[in-house]
């Protein structure tokens, strides 16, 4: 990734979309997503780096692999509910944005809750 | 200048040559015409957007998703 190129993109973009937002507002809408998406993909590929030695941490510190598996979906849904979101706001469709976000965050919970369990399977556990 | 770059450009580009359209055609009185070509230009262009889009969902899943 090219910190330059993706700010690039962006300014870019922005000058497009602002000035056609005047002509074809949903063209505008269009070079927005397109723009967004290319910008994602870029940070994502950058993304992957990390994502192995976050990967090759939990290996060596022998951390359960489930747990770490949650945590990359959990970011990995993050992304997308944000993009989405924010497209649809853009849009100025702030009501859809927000049952975008509250889809993401229930399967958020729904990810979350195996370690929930455990936890409190632990607390129990210790308890006399 | 990447693929992705040249989509940007292509894509704002076909919206102001469908922009020029719709008012010439507008004014030139073929209402009709006018509102089927921004409709046909629209759905080529979301084609294109659609998939970059799977591709950024493709990436995400890679990455995040299936480790």
């Amino acid at each position: 990734m090219h910190i330059l190129q993706l700010v690039g993109i962006g300014l870019t973009a922005t000058v497009l979309v602002a000035v056609l937002r005047a002509q074809a507002p949903q063209f505008a809408m269009v070079v927005g997503i397109l723009a967004g998406a290319v910008l994602l993909i870029q940070v994502v590929q950058s993304m992957e780096d990390v994502v192995r030695t976050l990967n090759n941490l939990a290996v060596s510190a022998k951390v359960n692999h489930a747990f770490l598996d949650t945590v990359l979906r959990i970011i990995g849904i993050a992304y997308i509910v944000e993009f989405a979101a924010q497209v649809a706001r853009d849009a100025g469709e702030s009501a859809l944005a927000g049952k975008i976000e509250l889809a993401g965050k229930v399967g958020i919970v729904i990810l979350a809750l195996p370690i929930v369990t455990d936890v409190i399977d632990a607390m129990v556990h210790l308890l006399p | 200048m990447t693929p992705e770059i040249r989509a940007i450009f292509q894509v704002a580009g076909i919206g102001f040559l469908v922009a020029i359209l719709h008012t010439i055609l507008k004014q030139s009185g073929k209402e009709d015409f006018a509102y089927w070509t921004s409709l046909i230009a629209f759905v080529a262009v979301f084609v294109i957007v659609i998939g970059y889009v799977d591709h950024l969902y493709k990436e995400i899943e890679r990455v995040f998703l299936q480790l």
